[in-house]
C-alpha cells in the first residue's frame, strides 16, 4: 500500500516537472533562430512520447486503487496539453512568447489544482481506510456531509437573494417615466413578491427536507404514495394566484396596445426607421403628418426612401435624437429598413419590434423629464436611452439613439433648428425628375 | 422480429448473441438500444463540452471587453485578431452554443441516451420495435453534429443569427457573414437532425405502446417512460413544423422566394423580394420552438423522479397527479407559442389569449415540484451524486420556472423580452435543469450502461462546482435584465446605464470558468470508471424497476431467460411490513403477503379475500 502511494505521488510529480519545462521550451525556442525551433519541436514530441509512457506507468501502478482516477485527472490533461503546445509552437510564430507561457502558467496552476484535490482525495480514502480497519467506520458519514452541505447551501443561498435583491437589485431597478409604466411596475412588484416567497418557501422545504430527512441507520421512510386533498389544494392555490395575475395582466396589456381611435389621431405622430447599424427619426412637421415611404424609392442622397410625390413629406423633420415633450401622448410608428430590429427604451418600458414590410406602433405618454430624472438619479450626465434588442449583425451592441423628454416649450425651440428631410439638392432633383415625368405624360398625351 | 423469437433465442444461447459480433457491427453500426444510447451520450457529452468551450470564450469577452488576449489568436485565427473576438464571430459563439445545447446535448444527448437506455429496460422489451430505424436516428444525428462543427471551417464563418435564425437576418448573406454558406450548413445539420428525431420518435412511441412486457399496463410504467413517451409526442408533432420552416428559409436564401422576405434595402441594396412577412419563420419556429423547451425538459423531469423516489426510499408521492401533470404540459406546449412574440407587432389580442394559456402551464410544473418535495418529506434520502443532481434539478426549475411568470406576462414580457432577464430565466428552467436531470440520469444508469460504478467522490466534486457555478452565473443574470440590458450584446462598453456590470460580468465569468473546469472531474470520472470503475452489482441502487433485473453484463436480449412479469407499480419503496425496504416490479404480490394492502388489487375480489385470509391466520391487521 505504502508503495503505491510512493509511486503515484512520484509520477504526479514527474508528470509536473516536465509539463513545467514544456512551458520553458517554446519560449526557448523562440529566442533562437528557425532551425532551433525545428529542433525544440522535435525534442517537445520526444518529450510528449515521455510523459505518456508516465502515464502509462501511472496507470499500471495505481491500478487497484479505489479512487485512482484521480490521478488520471492530472496526467490526462498533461498529456493533452503538451500535445496542443508542439503543435502551436511549429504554426504560429509571430505571437510573442510571452502569450505562451501566461498560457502554460495557467494549465500548470490547474495541475495543480488537481494535484492538491487527488491528494486531499487520496488523503480521505486513506482516512476511512484506517477507520475501516479499526471498525470505527461510519458509512452513512459521507451522506450526512452531503446534507448538512446542502444545509449549507441553503443558508448562502438565501444570502445571496438577500444580497442580491439589496444591492443588484437597487443597480438594476429605476421607477418607470411614463403613464403606462407605472402600471407595468406596480404588476412588477407583485409579481416578484409572489414569485420571491415561493421561491424561498419552496427552497426552504427543498433544501430543509433534505437535511432532515437525511438517511439514517434503522431508520425506515414513511411510506406515503398520495394525498389527494393536499394535491388539490396545490393544484387550486397556485391556480388561482395565477388567475389574479392573468387577469391583472390582460386588462394591463389591453389598455396599453388597444387604444381608442381618437387619441391615436390626438397623438404626436413619430416615425422610426432602424437600419444597420442606426435609427432614423422622422416627425411630421408643421401639417402633423407624415409622408409616405416606399423602399424602392431608395438612394443614396434618400437613404430614407421617402415618396416626395406624397406632399406630407416635403415638411417631414429629421430629429438627431428622440425629445418628446413631457405629458403629451407620443405615437410612434416603428419600421425597418433592412432586417428585424427592436425599438426598446427601458425607462419607458417601451419595446416593440421594427420589422420590415410592416409598421408597428407603440403610444405611450412620458411622465418625468430628463432635467428631473437627472436630479432624481443624482447623475448629471444622465439620459434616457434607446436601444435596439433583436440580434441585426456586428454593431448590434451600440444601436442606440438618445432620447431626451423636455417641456413643451423645449421641444417646440427644438424642433425648429432641425432639419428636413427635403433638402436642396433633393428638391432640386425632385423638380428635374417631375418635369421629366411631365414631359413624357405629355408626349404621350399628344 | 418478433419478441418471441428473440426470447426463443436468448433462451438457449444464453448470454451469446446468434449474430456473430464484429467491432463495426457491435461499436459503430449498431442496432442494440444500449449500444445506440452510449454513442448517443458520448457524442452528446462531446457536443457539450464543444458548446461550452464557446460560452466561455464569449463570457472572456463580456467580462473583459477592453483586453486582448492573444492566445486566442492561436486558436481562433483571424476570428479573434490581435486577441479580441470580433463581434460577428461573438454572434456565432451565442448561435452555435445555443443550437447545440439546445437540439445536439440537451434533445438528443439527453431524449436519444435515455429514451434508448431505458424504454426497452424498463417495459421489459428485447429491443426497439425497429432497431434499424433507431441505427438510422444516432447516425443522421451524428452527420448532423459533423456538418454543425465543419461551419466552423467555413470562410465566412458558422452560422450567426442567434439560434432562433429569424430572418431576413439569416437570410440576406449581406447583412451578416455568418449568413453565408454557415448558414447553409446550419440549415442543412438542423434538417437531418429533425429527421433523426422522428425517426427516435416513431420508435419510442411505437415501442412504449406495443412492446410492453405482460402485466405492465399503462398506469404501472414508471414516470421515466411516461416522461418519453410524451416527449415523443411532442417532438413527433413539433419538428415537422420546424423543417417545413427551414425548407421555406432554404427555399428564400437559394431559389429566389419571399416567404419571409419583403421590403428590403439591404446595405443599400434595394431586393426584389416581395409579400413575405418574417413573422410567419417566427410563427413556424416558435410553434416547434415552445413544444422544444419541454422536449428538453420533460425527460429531465422524469428521470429526476425516478431518482429522488429511489433514493429517497418512499413512493414518488402523487403518481398519478406526476403524469396527468406530464399529460397536461404536453397538450399545453402547444398553444403557448406566442408568448416568444409579444412585441413583434402581431395582434395584441391574440397576445392576451397566449399569456392566458402561458400561465395556466404554470399549474402542473408546480404541481410537479410540489410532488418532488412531499416526496422527500419524511424520506430516508440517500446521498448518491445522482440524488444530489436530482435536488439541483428541482432547484433550478423552481427558480428558473417563477420567473416564467413574468415573461408570461403580456405586459411585463414588454421590459423583459430579450434582455438578460430572458437569458437567465431559460439558462435555469431548461438548461441547467436538463443538464441537471441529464446528469442524474448518467450517475444513475451508469451501472447499467457500462457495468462500473462511478467515483461518488468525484461526483460529489463535480455537483458542488456545477451547482454553485450555475446559480453564480445565471442568477446575476436576472438583475441586468431588469435594468435593460439586452442579450447577444457584444460589449457592454457603449452604454452608461450597463457600465455598472462589468463587474457582475466579471464574477459571472470566472464563476463559468470554475464551473467549466469541473466538468474535467466529471469526463475523468465518466471515461475513466468505464475501464477503471469498481464492477457494479446487478441492482446497487436497489431500485424496483425492470432494468435492474438484467444482468451486469450485456447482451443483445437483454434478458438471458424469460423477460420477467410485472405485478406491482414501479414505487414500493418502504413499504411496511416489508422485510426491505425496496420490493422489484417483478415480485408478485403472492410473495409479499405480510406487505399487502388491500388496495393494490384494484378491486379483485379474489385477491382480496385471499389476503384477508392471509392476514387474520397471521394476526395481520390489514386496513381496509
Amino acid at each position: 500500500m505504502k508503495l503505491k502511494i510512493n509511486n503515484r505521488f512520484r509520477s504526479i510529480l514527474g508528470c509536473l516537472l516536465l509539463t513545467s519545462i514544456f512551458f520553458a521550451g517554446p519560449v526557448l525556442a523562440f529566442q533562437q533562430d528557425t532551425v532551433v525551433v525545428d529542433t525544440t519541436a522535435g525534442e517537445e514530441t520526444s518529450m510528449a512520447v515521455g510523459v505518456e509512457s508516465v502515464v502509462a506507468d501511472t496507470a499500471t501502478s495505481v491500478d487497484g486503487i479505489a479512487n485512482g482516477a484521480d490521478s488520471t485527472a492530472v496526467v490526462g490533461t498533461s498529456s493533452g496539453d503538451t500535445a496542443n503546445a508542439s503543435s502551436t509552437a511549429a504554426e504560429v510564430k509571430q505571437i510573442d512568447p510571452q502569450v505562451y507561457k501566461d498560457f502554460f502558467y495557467y494549465v500548470l496552476l490547474f495541475l495543480v489544482i488537481c494535484t492538491v484535490i487527488a491528494v486531499i482525495g487520496k488523503v480521505i480514502s486513506i482516512y476511512e481506510l484506517t477507520h475501516k480497519m479499526n471498525g470505527r467506520y461510519n458509512p452513512l458519514a459521507g451522506n450526512t456531509l452531503q446534507a448538512v452541505l446542502l444545509l449549507l447551501f441553503l443558508i448562502f443561498f438565501l444570502w445571496g437573494v438577500y444580497y442580491s435583491y439589496t444591492v443588484w437589485g437597487n443597480w438594476s431597478w429605476r421607477d418607470a417615466v411614463t403613464e403606462h409604466g407605472e402600471k407595468i411596475d406596480t404588476m412588477f412588484i407583485i409579481t416578484t413578491v409572489i414569485t420571491t416567497f415561493v421561491m424561498i418557501v419552496v427552497h426552504i422545504l427543498l433544501l430543509g427536507f433534505a437535511y432532515i430527512y437525511r438517511m439514517r441507520a434503522n431508520s425506515k421512510a414513511y411510506f406515503y404514495p398520495h394525498n389527494d386533498t393536499i394535491e388539490k389544494i396545490w393544484t387550486i392555490v397556485p391556480a388561482v394566484v395565477l388567475t389574479v395575475l392573468v387577469l391583472f395582466g390582460f386588462f394591463t396589456w389591453r389598455t396599453i396596445t388597444s387604444i381608442p381611435e381618437d387619441l391615436q389621431k390626438s397623438a404626436l405622430q413619430v416615425e422610426v426607421l432602424g437600419e444597420q447599424f442606426m435609427w432614423r427619426v422622422r416627425y411630421p412637421g408643421s401639417d402633423g403628418e407624415i409622408g409616405k415611404r416606399n423602399y424602392k424609392l431608395t438612394t443614396a442622397e434618400n437613404p430614407y426612401g421617402i415618396d416626395f410625390n406624397d406632399k406630407n413629406s416635403w415638411d417631414d423633420i429629421s430629429g438627431e435624437h428622440i425629445v418628446l415633450p413631457v405629458g403629451r401622448s407620443v405615437r410612434f410608428h416603428i419600421i425597418s429598413k433592412d432586417i428585424i430590429h427592436s425599438f426598446y427604451i427601458p425607462d419607458f418600458r417601451v419595446q416593440i419590434n421594427a420589422v420590415p414590410g410592416m409598421t408597428n406602433y407603440f403610444q405611450f405618454t412620458p411622465t418625468v423629464t430628463t432635467e428631473e430624472m437627472r436630479d432624481r438619479m443624482n447623475d448629471p450626465k444622465y439620459d434616457y436611452v434607446m436601444l435596439c434588442n433583436k440580434i441585426c449583425g456586428s454593431a448590434h451592441y451600440n444601436m442606440q439613439k438618445k432620447v431626451v423628454v423636455v417641456t413643451e416649450a423645449e421641444y417646440k425651440q427644438w424642433l425648429s433648428t432641425q432639419s428636413k428631410y427635403f433638402t436642396e439638392d433633393l428638391q432640386k432633383e425632385f423638380a428635374q425628375q417631375s418635369k421629366e415625368v411631365e414631359g413624357i405624360t405629355t408626349a404621350s398625351l399628344n | 422480429m418478433s419478441s418471441t423469437v428473440i426470447s426463443h433465442d436468448a433462451a438457449h444461447h444464453g448470454s451469446h448473441d446468434h449474430h456473430h459480433e464484429t467491432f463495426l457491427t457491435k461499436y459503430i453500426f449498431s442496432q442494440d438500444h444500449k449500444m445506440i444510447a452510449k454513442q448517443f451520450l458520448i457524442t452528446g457529452i462531446i457536443m457539450a463540452v464543444f458548446a461550452m468551450l464557446l460560452s466561455i470564450l464569449f463570457r472572456i469577452q463580456l467580462a473583459w471587453p477592453d483586453k486582448d488576449f492573444p492566445i486566442l489568436e492561436v486558436f481562433l485565427g483571424k476570428w479573434a485578431e490581435g486577441g479580441r473576438i470580433k463581434p460577428e464571430f461573438f454572434l456565432s459563439l451565442v448561435t452555435i452554443h445555443g443550437t447545440m445545447m439546445v437540439f445536439f446535448v440537451l434533445t438528443a444527448g439527453l431524449s436519444g441516451t435515455f429514451s434508448n437506455l431505458l424504454i426497452p429496460y424498463q417495459i421489459g422489451a428485447r429491443d426497439m420495435a425497429s432497431p434499424f430505424m433507431n441505427m438510422l436516428s444516432y447516425w443522421f444525428f451524428f452527420i448532423a453534429c459533423v456538418i454543425m462543427i465543419a461551419s466552423f471551417f467555413v470562410e465566412s464563418g458558422p452560422a450567426s443569427a442567434g439560434w432562433t435564425i429569424y430572418p431576413p437576418l439569416s437570410a440576406v448573406p449581406t447583412s451578416i457573414s455568418g449568413s453565408g454558406l454557415g448558414m447553409t450548413l446550419w440549415l442543412i445539420s438542423m434538417t437531418l437532425f429533425i429527421a433523426s428525431q422522428v425517426m427516435g420518435g416513431v420508435n419510442y412511441i411505437s415501442t412504449i405502446l406495443n412492446m410492453r412486457t405482460k402485466g405492465m399496463d399503462l398506469w404501472r410504467m414508471p414516470l421515466t417512460i411516461w416522461s418519453f413517451f410524451l416527449t415523443a409526442i411532442v417532438g413527433l408533432l413539433s419538428f415537422p413544423v420546424l423543417v417545413s420552416a427551414v425548407v421555406l428559409l432554404i427555399f428564400d436564401r437559394s431559389f429566389g422566394t419571399s416567404f419571409y422576405l419583403s421590403d428590403l434595402v439591404v446595405q443599400g441594396q434595394i431586393l426584389p423580394n416581395e409579400g413575405g412577412s418574417p413573422i410567419l419563420f417566427q410563427h413556424l419556429f416558435w410553434f416547434l420552438g415552445h413544444p422544444e423547451v419541454y422536449i428538453v425538459v420533460m425527460p429531465a423531469l422524469g428521470l429526476t423522479s425516478e431518482v429522488i423516489s429511489t433514493n429517497s426510499r418512499k413512493p414518488i408521492f402523487g403518481y398519478h397527479a406526476m403524469v396527468y401533470s406530464l399529460v397536461g404540459i404536453t397538450v399545453l406546449s402547444f398553444i403557448v407559442w406566442g408568448h416568444h412574440m409579444f412585441v413583434t407587432g402581431m395582434n395584441p389580442f391574440l397576445g392576451g389569449v397566449f399569456m392566458i394559456t402561458t400561465l395556466i402551464i404554470a399549474v402542473p410544473s408546480a404541481v410537479k415540484a410540489f410532488n418532488y418535495i412531499a416526496t422527500l418529506w419524511r424520506g430516508n434520502i440517500r446521498f448518491t451524486p445522482a440524488m444530489l443532481f436530482a435536488i439541483g434539478m428541482v432547484s433550478f426549475f423552481v427558480s428558473g420556472g417563477v420567473t416564467g411568470i413574468f415573461l408570461g406576462n403580456a405586459a411585463l414580457d414588454i421590459n423583459l423580452h430579450d434582455t438578460y432577464f430572458v437569458v437567465a430565466h431559460f439558462h435555469l428552467v431548461m438548461g441547467s435543469a436538463s443538464i441537471f436531470g441529464m446528469l442524474c440520469g448518467v450517475y444513475h444508469w451508469y451501472p447499467k450502461m457500462f457495468g462500473r460504478m462511478m467515483s461518488t467522490k468525484l461526483g460529489y466534486l463535480h455537483f458542488w462546482l456545477t451547482f454553485l457555478g450555475a446559480y453564480l452565473v445565471f442568477f446575476p443574470m436576472h438583475f441586468m435584465g431588469i435594468d435593460g440590458v439586452p442579450r447577444r450584446y457584444y460589449a457592454f462598453t457603449e452604454f452608461p446605464f450597463m457600465e455598472k456590470w462589468i463587474s457582475v460580468n466579471i464574477l459571472v465569468t470566472w464563476a463559468a470558468i470554475v464551473a467549466g473546469l469541473g466538468q474535467v472531474a466529471f469526463l475523468v470520472n465518466f471515461f475513466g470508471s468505464i475501464w477503471r470503475g469498481k464492477k457494479a452489482t446487478q441492482n446497487p441502487w436497489k431500485s424496483n424497476t425492470l432494468e435492474w433485473t438484467t444482468p451486469v453484463e450485456h447482451f443483445h436480449g437483454n434478458w438471458p431467460g424469460e423477460i420477467p412479469t410485472v405485478h406491482r407499480w414501479p414505487y414500493d419503496y418502504s413499504k411496511p411490513g416489508h422485510d426491505e425496504d425496496f420490493i422489484p416490479q417483478d415480485v408478485p404480490y403472492s410473495h409479499t403477503m405480510s406487505s399487502n394492502s388491500y388496495h393494490d388489487f384494484e378491486g379483485d375480489e379474489e385477491a382480496i379475500a385471499i389476503q384477508r385470509a392471509w392476514n387474520k391466520e397471521n394476526n395481520r391487521s390489514g386496513e381496509e
